[in-house]
């Protein structure tokens, strides 16, 4: 193996003199501790590497290795319900050999090589294989089938295989005679973090990743293997709606990176997911978790490499033909941890101290989402999430603007709505999804009939109302006409009752596709109502002190998605107090009219 | 990698660049290693290697290099990290900004000694804070509840009140229900006046807590890049008296400002480039590595529960160092120069607020089933309230519904009634009752965030009461 010996040592950056091959991306080691690194830069005398653990104590003279492999990380049964930092090492095991801290270094294997698993061969001995091509099925947990494929760039016959039983995951299952020679193939496997998986085609997005939040299923839906960024200052929601769509959303598999962020937040994800059920199978959702924390105290290039081992994960669940979802957390950290690598490399900084290539790795990181047709024929999606952390809330700034260009959901989020504890504080108006069309036939199947026209309806309310709150402004609420009160009363209602929604609320941090369409329903409903009050001459801020009323801005917390009955119930009071308000009405004029004759 | 043989260094410096020292050829020097500047007379300065090149190492010095020179000043490489000395009787005592003591008392017996510089607690080993602590400040305990292992900053200007709220909270604070525990303060004085430290100091004595607390002053006339030291002494020492001696640690943490503004100047002394406003663009991930410090580990009975002060450059909230700090701690506490003109203590300006810890530590079981609902209600309430505060600027009070003037009206007794609270604790129930009291006043209709069944049991009552 090649070696190099480190003459420059300047944080997590080295330099030393090459003795032998050394290739860009290279995984080497650093000293006896054997410091895991990555080659970043080749000159003719000279390699570059970053170190993705604590450099203190370091000094020069010291001796690199290579491994001539690049990066990469292990995939196989025991991924599920595990947490890992941004270079894959399992920190539960990390922990049990290094105790409460970080920081000295520990070899333990990325998967544990102890544990056995039950296998099932699905291949017979005679098969023509090939890349991607299940062998055989570990049932990895109760609802997640761990399919066995053979490589991508691997093709043959099936010379021998290992019958069905309890296996590590590195004890050989399978030989294949392929144009290379014999190929044995185990349930691990190995893949480079920064090379996108290869699949047969790309398929056209159909259906939304379904999330329970109506703000995003209603209005901007995400779809499955699409892509989507949430911005927002500080303390504006973005963790929590990450982990409320990693909670309640439809994939089968999750990828959940804290990248930069809290410790106690990933904390708090294992503490809560191992006691939540998934509201499709009932069963834990950390069954079909991977966590990934590489929080902001942890080494900055393992930061920067963590987004790109969570997506090499994602991918193998895709091939298996299962729907993934990935959300990061947050990419503005990683694109940090990128800035203060190349500042120390001196590169020539383009905007705000970020490297050119900035958004030419945003843009490689959001391809890699989509839906597919992988090697072996199964359908399947990827979709990519992630949050941006502007500074000072500013939406203009880099990494913001790229990730903009690359994302086709983006969804704003506002810190006076967060101000005022309004969650999911999401800004309706500046928000969009490029999904909409996409993803309108699926509702037609899930009982939001009329769903895009309503959607229409309820935007042109909201933009209505962001134009007439301006005019209240300069003339007071009491100076516009009553069909204007009218906009302004339907969209508080809206608001309130509809994109209202906590993560903390037993009942209404997840909406059901019904309980999603009887809302919106109701809301439409009662906007026209209101309307044709308002034509008959009803004031049209009396309608808000109506008890039905308060009732209508609750009902997401009040009502549950078994109890779909009492949103007929609803309507009916509601027609009842706006009947009674229309007689009243009527009467009233009569007796004006009486008067007047 | 430790080498006590190593000898004095006793080479021609190269370069003095500000804090900086460069050293020709250093064999065997390890990345951050401490190091000693010895200028001419007998001052010995405190240093750490940053850079190590084929031709040069190059040395941060904390204590400032005025008075040294290329020819004289002798180096010595000392193998270690900066290390701190800990043991039992660190508390009641006064300490430099870097740890040695300056009360006149003894050298601290020293049971470790143990990196400043700490490691990373890992994520699987942190337990998730959940302890409501009752600071006995309204706007806090009600609304930006602080539990224990959560680290919540508080965001002010220069001369608003903020040393008088934290010492505030630093008397007051308690566990319901508990008796005393193992309780500890670490105040740490970053480039502030003597006044404010030794203000902090006689508070804490008066009110007989002086032997629970440890100072650590880096005061305004000490060298800057010391500041860099200074928080991470102090924390060093709390996490000894949290994880070792199982107290329970407040670590104060004064002023964050002047510690961003040493990381700024040292930074550019390095030539590197810069991010915003001039700070570098690691800024985010060197204030974690104090922050994060704050928590709770599983099995060890103690915690660390921070509260940074900073003051925000013209008051602005959107400067980096607010900014980044928000980002990285668990919600802030934000101090207003308008309440503060109107004279009302604690100036905490609500709608800037937050503790993302708040859901963890309230309602059933813990402080009352009702205090998410009341909490969110205030907040939506005063947020409203606070809106037509600038319409009816503009349009006057007549353009408004007799609800919204209800609203106002309520705004105004938030401030006046709820917030002020001048330096009096006031219990979690007293707090509630008021909070209810207050709500009590508007319509039903506005009251959207409490449910049928909570009206009737706190509203109702009061508006009985009147
Ligand atoms: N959907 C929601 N429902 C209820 N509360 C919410 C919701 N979203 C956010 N919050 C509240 O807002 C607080 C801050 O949210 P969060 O931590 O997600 O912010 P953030 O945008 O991730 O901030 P940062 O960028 O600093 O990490 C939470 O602790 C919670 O109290
Ligand atoms: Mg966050």
């Amino acid at each position: 193996m090649s070696r190099a010996e480190v003459f420059l040592i300047n944080g997590p950056v080295l330099k030393a003199r090459p003795d032998g091959n050394f290739q860009m991306k290279e995984a080497v080691f650093v000293g006896d501790d054997r410091l895991i690194a990555e080659v970043i830069r080749l000159d003719a005398d000279a390699i570059t590497v970053q170190v993705f653990e604590d450099t203190t104590g370091l000094s020069p003279g010291v001796l690199i290795a290579g491994s001539g492999l690049p990066l990469a990380v292990e995939l196989g049964p025991g991924l599920l319900g595990a947490m890992f930092d941004g270079i894959q090492r399992p920190l539960r095991a990390v922990a049990g050999a290094s105790g409460d801290f970080l920081g000295t270094a520990v070899d333990v294997p990325s998967l544990d090589r102890e544990r056995q698993w039950r296998y099932q061969p699905v291949v017979d001995e005679g098969t023509e294989v090939s890349g991607g091509h299940c062998i055989g099925e570990v049932a990895e947990t109760p609802n997640l089938m761990h399919r066995v494929m053979i490589p991508p760039d691997v093709a043959g016959t099936v010379v021998w295989r290992a019958p069905a039983g309890s296996y590590c995951i590195d004890t050989p299952l399978a030989g294949i005679r392929s144009a290379q020679g014999m190929v044995e193939v185990s349930m691990l496997s190995r893949w480079p973090i920064r090379v996108p998986r290869p699949f047969r085609q790309r398929l056209a997005l159909r259906s939304p990743l379904w999330t329970g939040q109506r703000i995003i299923d209603t209005l901007y839906p995400i779809a499955k293997g699409g892509t989507g960024a949430m911005p927002g200052g500080f303390g504006t929601g973005k963790t929590v709606l990450q982990q409320t769509l990693a909670k309640w959303c439809d994939a089968d598999v999750i990828i959940y990176i804290g990248c930069g962020e809290r410790g106690n937040e990933m904390a708090g994800v294992l503490e809560e997911f191992p006691g939540l059920e998934d509201p499709r199978t009932g069963r834990m959702l950390m069954e079909r978790t991977v966590l990934i924390a590489n929080t902001s105290n942890m080494p900055v290039a393992a930061r920067e490499a963590s987004i790109y081992t969570g997506i090499t994960m994602g991918e193998y669940f895709r091939d298996q033909g299962y729907d993934v979802a990935l959300f990061a957390d947050s990419i503005s950290r990683w694109a940090e941890a990128l800035r203060e690598i190349s500042g120390r490399l001196e590169e020539l900084p383009a905007e705000e101290g970020y490297p050119a290539y900035l958004p030419s790795r945003l843009a490689e990181f959001f391809e890699r989402a989509g839906r597919t047709k992988a090697l072996a024929g199964q359908e399947s999606s990827l979709t990519v999430v992630g949050t941006v952390s502007p500074p000072g809330g500013d939406f203009s700034e880099p990494v913001t603007a790229h990730s903009r260009r690359y994302v086709k959901s983006f969804l704003a989020l506002d810190r006076d709505r967060a101000q005022a504890r309004f969650y999911p504080a999401i800004h309706p108006l500046q928000s969009y999804s490029e999904y909409v069309t996409s993803t309108a036939q699926w509702w037609q199947h899930h009982g939001g009939v009329r769903w895009a026209e309503r959607r229409e309806r309820m935007l042109a309310l909201l933009q209505e109302q962001a134009r007439l709150e301006k005019m209240v402004k300069i003339v007071g609420r009491d100076a516009l006409p009553p069909s204007q009160r009218e906009v302004l009363v339907c969209a508080e209602v809206t608001v309130e009752g509809l994109l209202r929604q906590s993560a903390f609320s037993h009942t209404d941090r997840y909406c059901a596709p019904e309980k999603q369409a009887a809302m919106l329903g109701l809301i439409d409903y009662f906007t026209q109502r209101a309307h044709e009050l308002v034509q008959a001459g009803v004031d049209p801020d009396t309608l808000l002190t109506l008890p039905v009323v308060r009732r209508l801005q609750r009902m997401g917390e009040d009502i549950d998605n078994e109890s779909l009955a009492d949103f007929a119930d609803l309507t009916h009071a509601l027609d009842d107090a706006l009947d009674a308000l229309a007689s009243s009405m009527q009467q009233k004029s009569g007796e004006q009219q009486a008067v007047g004759e | 990698m430790i080498d006590p043989q190593r000898c004095l260094f006793h080479t021609g410096l190269t370069s003095i660049q500000g804090p900086l020292i460069f050293v020709r050829n250093a064999q065997g020097v390890g990345l951050y290693e401490r190091v000693e500047v010895r200028a001419m007379h007998d001052d010995v300065r405190l240093g750490r290697v940053v850079l190590i090149a084929d031709d040069k190492v190059i040395v941060e010095v904390f204590q400032g290099t005025e008075g040294l020179s290329l020819g004289e000043a002798r180096v010595k490489f000392l193998s270690e990290s900066i290390l701190l000395n800990v043991g039992p009787s660190m508390l009641g005592r006064i300490y430099n900004g870097v740890g040695a003591p300056i009360d006149g008392g003894p050298e601290i017996v020293a049971r470790r000694r143990l990196r400043i510089d700490g490691n990373a607690i890992n994520p699987v080993r942190r337990v998730v804070p959940r302890e409501f602590i009752e600071t006995g400040v309204a706007a806090i305990d009600a609304m930006n509840s602080l539990v224990r292992g959560q680290k919540l900053p508080i965001f002010s200007g220069s001369g608003l009140s903020h040393d008088r709220l934290a010492s505030n909270i630093a008397r007051f604070s308690r566990l319901r229900g508990t008796q005393a525990e193992k309780f500890a303060v670490v105040f740490a004085a970053i480039g502030v006046t003597f006044d404010t430290a030794e203000h902090f100091r006689r508070e804490m004595d008066e009110y007989g807590a002086m032997q629970r607390i440890a100072l650590f002053l880096n005061l305004a006339s000490d060298p800057s890049a010391e500041r860099l030291l200074t928080p991470r002494v102090a924390l060093t020492a709390a996490e000894y008296l949290a994880y070792e001696e199982g107290r329970h640690v407040l670590v104060i943490l004064t002023d964050m400002t002047n510690y961003c503004e040493a990381l700024r100047e040292v930074s550019s002394s390095h030539g590197e480039v810069p991010s915003r406003k001039g700070y570098p663009g690691y800024m985010y991930s060197d204030l974690a590595s104090i922050y994060e410090r704050a928590g709770r580990i599983s099995g060890r009975p103690g915690s660390i529960t921070q509260i940074p002060i900073l003051s925000m450059p013209n008051d602005d909230i959107t400067h980096p160092i607010p900014d980044l700090s928000g980002y990285i701690t668990e919600g802030q506490i934000v101090l207003d120069r308008e309440l503060d003109r109107r004279g009302i203590f604690p100036p905490i300006k609500l709608l800037p607020c937050l503790s993302r810890l708040m859901n963890h530590g309230i309602g059933k079981n813990m402080t009352h089933v009702d205090h998410p609902a009341f909490a969110q209600q205030l907040y939506s309430s005063y947020a409203q309230a606070h809106h037509l505060r600038l319409l009816s600027s503009v349009v006057g009070e007549e353009g408004l519904s007799a609800a919204d003037r209800q609203l106002l009206r309520f705004g105004e007794r938030m401030d006046d009634e709820f917030i002020r609270q001048d330096d009096f604790r006031r219990t979690l129930e007293e707090t509630f009752d008021l909070g209810w009291m207050l709500l009590a006043e508007l319509p039903d209709e506005v009251l959207v965030r409490l449910s049928d069944d909570q009206i009737d049991e706190h509203i109702k009552r009061h508006r009985h009461d009147s």
